[in-house]
This record gives C-alpha cells, structure tokens and sequence, in this order.
C-alpha cells in the first residue's frame, strides 16, 4: 500500500516536475525517417557518385538532425548542451585535419603501413588484369 | 528523509541531474565514435581498395537494421511521453518494444550477418576494411547491448510508476545509438 502510494507520488512529481519537453507527432517524424532511409538506399542505384554522396551523407546528416532536434529534444535543452555536444564535433573535425596528412599516406619518414601497401598493390593489379 | 536518488531531486545547471550526466556519457560517446568514423573516412578516401571491399557488406541487411533502429527509437520517445504523461505501465511497454527492437538488431547482426560474412572469409584480420568493419560496428552492437540491458531494468521500475526519469534517460542514450548507426549505415553499407 505504502509502495503504492509512493509510485504515485512519484509519478505525480515527475508529470508535474517542470517538464520543458513539447512532444510532437512523433509518429509523421519517424515515417519521414523511414522515407529517407528509402531514398538513400536508391541513391546509388543512380549508378552516379555525386547523387550516392548526396543521398547516402547529405541525408545521414538530415536524418540525424531529425532525431536530435525531435526524439533527443536537444532544441529544448539548455543552451550548453548544444555547445557541449558542438564542441566534442568540433574536436573530430580537429583530430581529422590534423592526423589526415599523415594517415592518407603510405609511407613517411622511418614508416610505412605494409598491409595497405599490400592491399593496394593486389587491388592495382586486379584491376590492371581485367583492364587487359 | 528522502530515500529518492539524486539524479532526481538535484538540479544544478537549469536540468536534472541525471540527464546532464547523460550529455555527458554522449559528448564523451561522440569523440569516441567521431575518433572511428573520422579515421574509416581516412583511409577509405586514400585507398580504393576498401570500395572493392565493401561492396561484400549487405545492403539489405543494413537497411533492414536502419529500419529497426529507427522503429524503436519511435518507442523510446513515445514511452518518453508517456512517462510525461505520468503513465508508468504505458511507457514501460513502450521501453519493452524498444528492447525488442535492440534484441532484433543484434539477432541479425551476430545470428545472419556476421557468421556469413566470416564464412565467406572476410574477416577481421582480411583487409583493413573489415577491421573498420567489424571494430566500428562491434562497439556500436556493445552500446545496443548495453542500452537494451538498462531499459529492461528499468521497465519493471516503470510498471509500477517509479523513477519514471529513468525512461527519458535510457531514451535520450537510445537515440544517440541510432544516430551513430545512421552514420555507420552509408559509410559501411551504401559508399561502395
């Protein structure tokens, strides 16, 4: 009975406990979702490698934004958290432009990634036999 | 004296407490998965050889998970809702078919999925790519693992309209798992 009780208090406190959330039709939400996902598979039936970027990552992007902006609510989160989320982004891209010039190589100086060597090497001359 | 935790009473930076440490676990989950997908987006721009490759990941399989993923995270908002509502039993249905949705995903990927492309010999040591593959997509199926463990510990607390925060938590983590899986999807499955 006590538990009973204390449930429904709970519930009670946390319906009335200053909820900032606006819940939305998140059913029509997810249906766009599910378009999306259709259209970026078909992209690259296209067979064009701009229209397989566009639809496989442009829409990546959208359908993410969906999901933060609607399910994750983070429109409605204070402020910092978009600066918090925004800010570890900004790290990736950090840690992107800044390794990218020596991992995008093959060798450098006193290095090198055999295994990619190799696989390199057994794609070109895959390629290089069916060319002939 | 209240025995509540206090994820639920404190508030020190315009939220509860708990949902501030949530961003948290998310920002610190961004850098550990932009840290994979930055270094996947390296090497597949600089070797060609992984377009070959992937184009032995199923398509398919990967939309139909995408799919999955998506449909529960659909039920971790409407049990978000419900919990708002102060409907514990609705939203502990809700945090179960959201479960399903997880338990789903990982039966695909660890029951069809990988045991056929390990026994076409693609494996995690047979090009670089499938060490992406396998690396990225294990620790994305770790968090589904771990997020599907939580919700069903907090189901049975939700029935009985208790801690019923714990509901957006648990969801508010669900739906970064998909947004990463959304990521991994063209990257793994459609840039072939």
């Amino acid at each position: 009975m006590a538990q009973h009780a204390h449930a429904h208090d709970a519930a009670e406190e946390y319906a009335e406990g200053g909820h900032d959330t606006h819940h939305g039709n998140y059913v029509r939400i997810w249906a766009i979702l599910c378009v999306l996902l259709v259209v970026s598979v078909a992209g690259p039936f296209f067979g064009h490698p701009l229209v397989t970027l566009v639809t496989a990552f442009g829409i990546a992007v959208v359908k993410a934004y969906m999901v933060a902006k609607h399910f994750m609510h983070i429109t409605v989160a204070p402020r910092f958290v978009a600066y918090l989320v925004g800010t570890c982004l900004a790290f990736m891209l950090l840690f992107f432009a800044g390794t990218a010039p020596d991992v995008m190589r093959l060798y450098g100086t006193n290095w090198k990634k055999p295994s990619l060597i190799q696989a390199d090497a057994a794609y070109e001359s895959e390629h290089h036999e069916a060319a002939h | 004296m209240s025995a509540r935790p206090i994820a639920t009473t404190r508030s020190t930076s315009g939220m509860p407490t708990g949902r501030l440490a949530v961003w948290w676990v998310i920002a610190s989950e961004i850098v550990i998965f932009g840290g994979i997908l930055g270094s996947y987006v390296m090497f597949r721009l600089s070797h060609d050889a992984f377009a070959t490759q992937a184009a032995h990941t199923n398509t398919w399989i990967g939309a139909f998970n995408t799919l999955v993923l998506l449909t529960s995270s659909l039920f971790a908002v409407l049990g978000h809702k419900a919990a708002d509502q102060g409907d514990g039993p609705k939203a502990a249905r809700m945090l179960y078919l959201t479960s399903l949705g997880g338990i789903i995903f990982l039966l695909v990927k660890f029951g069809y999925e990988w045991p056929t492309e390990i026994h076409h010999g693609f494996t995690i040591s047979s090009h670089p790519f499938w060490s992406f593959y396998y690396t990225a997509a294990g620790i994305h199926a770790a968090h589904v693992l771990a997020g599907v463990v939580i919700m069903l510990i907090i189901a049975p607390m939700a029935r009985r309209s208790l801690e019923l925060h714990r509901v957006e938590l648990i969801g508010v983590y669900w739906h970064f798992v998909d947004v990463v899986w959304i990521f991994l999807f063209p990257l793994l499955y459609i840039a072939k």
